[in-house]
């Protein structure tokens, strides 16, 4: 077993672990920690793939930016393990069933198909900051453009949703 | 690495995210599983790009196989507008109901 391999299960175990700690922790705050884990492991996935600028983006705008809205918005509705509303049981077991049963039969349908297409690590300049530059401003400038104005769209309707309604004390 | 490790892998975290949705009644919590489901296929279309970059088909353009990471980013743009958004509205309701608990928004169905 050779060095790629082991830091690919090291991964691939901290990620899975990770989002499973992440839905069974009681308190939410932890749940948020365990899904900046998983997002870490997955920037480390992308390492391993040398796609290195998504590896930075995600670490910037997944663990840095958007779990800290949650983590705010957690800690500013002062949610814990004992305000935790509890599904009871019984859903529970057929919820984690219902999971399980998904998840055999996708992995049986993939472990039947003969694709032997191999995976290319730790080379490769697809996913350096250049190669990506240059694709996304000379073939994919119109989408790139059109997220700009999905931004400002979110950005009003963020405020629109938050703001006080005055309308309805008079 | 095979192809297939990183299949199995992304579909693992995929139910996952899937089984939290079912399981938890925390609408923030709810939120946080597709994040993860989304970033699940994040990673299964990474992978697919360096599949496409190991078999060497249309190596004549220089940005060949880097299409798959342009959507990846272009995921991640939508993801973030999407979080913005939903969080208002979590906030919203906890302001009007008092409580993050998923059951309490049946009111439409009677």
């Amino acid at each position: 077993m050779n060095l790629t391999t082991l830091v690919f299960i090291l991964l691939s175990v901290m990620a899975i672990g990770s989002a499973i700690m992440m839905i069974s922790s009681k308190s939410p705050v932890h749940s948020v920690l365990w899904l900046i884990v998983v997002f870490f492991a997955i920037s480390g996935h992308y390492i391993l793939l040398n796609a290195q600028f998504l590896a930075i983006v995600n670490i910037i705008v997944y663990a840095g930016a958007i779990m800290v809205l949650f983590l705010f918005v957690v800690m500013l509705m002062n949610l814990n393990a004992e305000t935790e509303p509890v599904k009871n049981y019984r859903l529970q077991l057929v919820g984690v069933i219902t999971g399980g049963a998904l998840l055999l039969v996708l992995v049986s349908a993939v472990m039947k198909i003969d694709v032997e297409q191999l995976v290319e690590m730790k080379v490769g300049d697809q996913g350096l900051i250049k190669v990506l530059g240059m694709n996304l401003f000379k073939n994919y400038v119109l989408p790139f453009e059109i997220s700009s104005v999905l931004f400002l769209s979110a950005m009003i309707g963020a405020v629109v949703i938050g703001k006080k309604d005055e309308t309805a004390n008079q | 690495m095979d192809i297939k490790a990183y299949i199995i892998l992304s579909l693992a975290l995929f139910t996952i995210g899937i089984v939290g949705v079912l399981v938890r009644r925390n609408a923030i919590i709810i939120f946080m599983c597709v994040e993860l489901m989304l970033n699940a296929v994040n990673l299964l279309l990474v992978a697919f790009s360096k599949m496409h970059a190991m078999s060497g088909v249309a190596k004549a353009s220089p940005y060949f196989a880097s299409d798959a990471q342009v959507f990846v980013f272009f995921i991640m743009v939508v993801a973030a507008a999407e979080v913005s958004v939903g969080l208002a509205i979590i906030v919203m309701m906890y302001r009007n109901v008092h409580t993050v608990d998923v059951n309490f928004l049946n009111r439409l169905k009677n």
